[in-house]
């Protein structure tokens, strides 16, 4: 774990220029996406600018260094109000992993302590659309949507049971702009999570939101088939931001040169 | 009487106490049913019950159902049930990741009375990867309660509701996609039971159809991974009664003894096929269509269930022996799973059922049969 710190220092320093990669991450280059959900006035399709994604998730040894650098955000100085009852509650202490292994992805951790360590790594939370978009593709075509072996592969994640303990990270599949795990492993928090459905007109929140149950849930959604994202809206939409759960974790994004 | 009950409860809306209305004023004499619940039906208000203590429901697996509730007053009921996501098998060899409400398929049966709150407490287990809720069709509100119970793994979610209409409803889980969450197994029974009660029966049975789609065809062995395309094409590999192949066969087998009365309560998760529920052998001497409160038919051979419906059956047994429950879509019995045993023992009845009497050796008819 003490190898963490040089790497994300470097991290810092690389980010700084406009040409170098950012240590850890790769480039997803910016396209047209077409969101599961868009409100009837909005258009179908979305552009996605070029952006910086972290090819693994958040790792538990990362993360203890960020408690470790935040003495706020270690599990007995959290408050309540940003993190629920089972933040990193399956590590050993505040600054022990016990049981928990350094490279397996971070979980447990709210949507506030997730943007906190972003924010620490001077980077941030992929957003919904950023997120689905790199998740799209499949090893081999930045969009895996019309290849059955890809839904397939996601469907078959949830007709077995969680592994336990959880796999390292790296452990699933490299994707096409050389992310792994993007599916498969953990679910992951997104910057705009609680805002997925959710048009300017807070008014149709409601309507919105009744779009994930029943039969309502086929009715605006992009692709019928496309029962894989509908797990992860599902998800999303349940969460608040101080929910900690033990299969939900984060990898972080910046933003790209504009070239 | 029940058939009031039922009609009673709708009649909120004016438009309908108008309807009932003009059917009253044909004097039609001959529908008692109708004479007896334009009274109390000329109002528009609900009147509910005072709810007087609390208690916790009974819950049990399949094919058990609580006991008869013997409460004269509503009264609040807490009910708790975990959302569980477990390999089960479907088949003798053949397994299958199960998302379930309370361990097992189809989920717990739940007994309330007409009148009572209910206290849901809806948990999501730590381990698991999705996140549920609950739609019981017995909510008066929208979503059946869907969007109230929503919980991520870890988390408990608690919400009321008034259980207004008496009925046999069904719940089952309705976070996107829902199809999924019911093809996996996420479906159950409710009955609100009329307030005054049901007519006491021998045997009360909990039976609930489903289907599954699995990658592998029937009976290929291992654990199964869902198959959407078989989903979306209705084409299941598997159509069972309570949660697999052989829940209600051999030592499963269901059991009464002759002369006694049996009450099925009979549900269908689907996704997607509806039942033609039948017991070979038997009638069912009253059938509460749909769920409902009436007894709307006797002496029924099959009767028909669909997805997200129920129907309720009672019928007494005569004669010894085994009785076969089946989906009378017959492949669906012998070919995909569809099939319990009833299993009736008491002494024989000639009077009812001689058995054969004569077996004799048959060589065609001699003739021809004239040309037309």
């Amino acid at each position: 774990m003490n190898r963490v710190i040089p790497i994300l220092l470097a991290g810092f320093l690389l980010a700084g220029s406009a040409f170098a990669q950012p240590q850890g991450m790769v480039l997803v280059r910016g396209g047209a996406h077409t969101p599961l959900y868009t409100g009837v006035t909005e258009a179908s399709t979305v552009n996605v600018e070029s952006f910086y994604l972290a090819v693994m998730p958040v790792t538990n040894a990362e993360f203890l260094a960020f408690v470790r650098a935040n003495p706020q955000w270690r599990r007995s100085h959290a408050p309540t109000l940003f993190v629920d009852d089972g933040y990193l509650s399956h590590w050993q202490g505040d600054l022990i992993l016990g049981t928990a292994q350094p490279n397996q992805p971070v979980t447990r951790v709210s949507w506030f302590a997730a943007s906190a360590y972003a924010d620490w790594a001077n980077k941030r939370l992929p957003s919904t659309n950023e997120w689905e978009y790199a998740a799209s593709a499949s090893e081999t075509s930045r969009n895996g949507r019309s290849d059955p072996a890809y839904t397939r592969r996601i469907l078959n994640w949830y007709s077995r049971p969680a592994p336990n303990p959880l796999p390292n990270v790296g452990s699933t599949y490299r994707n096409y702009w050389g992310v792994y795990d993007l599916h498969g492993l953990v679910w992951e928090w997104v910057a705009d999570f609680n805002s997925g459905l959710v048009s300017s007109d807070s008014r149709s929140n409601r309507d919105a939101d009744s779009k994930l149950f029943c039969g309502a849930g086929s009715v605006g959604a992009a692709d019928f088939e496309d029962y894989a994202a509908f797990l992860r809206f599902a998800y999303r939409s349940g969460l608040e931001a101080r929910y900690t759960v033990p299969n939900l974790g984060f990898r972080t994004a910046m933003d790209a040169p504009v070239n | 009487m029940t058939s009031a009950m039922r009609i009673r409860t709708l009649a909120a809306t004016s438009l309908l106490v108008l309807l009932l209305a003009g059917c009253v004023g044909k004097s039609d004499s001959s529908n008692p049913a109708l004479l007896a619940l334009a009274p109390e039906n000329t109002s528009s208000e609900l009147h509910l019950p005072e709810i007087q203590g609390e208690e916790h429901a009974v819950l049990t697996h399949a094919p058990n159902v609580p006991p008869p509730i013997t409460r004269d007053h509503a009264t609040r009921v807490i009910v708790e049930m975990q959302t569980e996501e477990v390999v089960l098998e479907l088949a003798d060899g053949v397994e299958y990741m199960f998302w379930t409400f309370g361990g097992q398929v189809p989920g717990q049966f739940i007994r309330v009375r007409e009148g009572d709150m209910v206290e849901f407490h809806l948990a999501n287990l730590p381990n698991s990867t999705v996140p549920h809720n609950i739609d019981l069709h017995a909510v008066t509100g929208t979503g059946g309660g869907a969007a109230v119970s929503m919980v991520v793994p870890g988390k408990e979610a608690t919400f009321e509701f008034r259980a207004i209409k008496p009925g046999l409803y069904v719940y089952h889980c309705a976070t996107a996609p829902v199809g999924l969450h019911v093809a996996n197994g996420m479906y159950g029974l409710i009955l609100v039971e009329p307030k005054e009660g049901m007519p006491e029966v021998d045997h009360e049975f909990y039976i609930m159809q489903s289907e599954f789609y699995t990658a592998g065809a029937f009976n290929a062995p291992g654990l199964q991974a869902f198959d959407l395309d078989k989903a979306i094409d209705e084409d299941a590999e598997y159509v069972v009664f309570n949660g697999r192949v052989g829940s209600m066969t051999g030592d499963n087998a269901l059991q009464a003894n002759v002369g006694e009365t049996v009450r099925m309560f009979v549900g269908n998760g689907g996704p997607n096929l509806t039942s033609s529920f039948h017991v070979i052998g038997e009638m069912f001497d009253r059938v509460y269509g749909e769920g409902g409160t009436a007894v709307n038919q006797l002496n029924v051979q099959t009767t028909g269930v669909h997805p997200g419906g129920s129907a309720i059956v009672e019928f007494r047994v005569d004669v010894p022996g085994r009785y076969t429950l089946v989906d009378h879509a017959l492949f669906r019995a012998f070919n995909k799973g569809a099939v319990g045993i009833l299993e009736v023992t008491g002494a024989e009845d000639p009077n009812i059922f001689a058995g054969q009497t004569n077996m004799a050796d048959f060589a065609g008819t001699a003739e021809p049969l004239p040309a037309p």
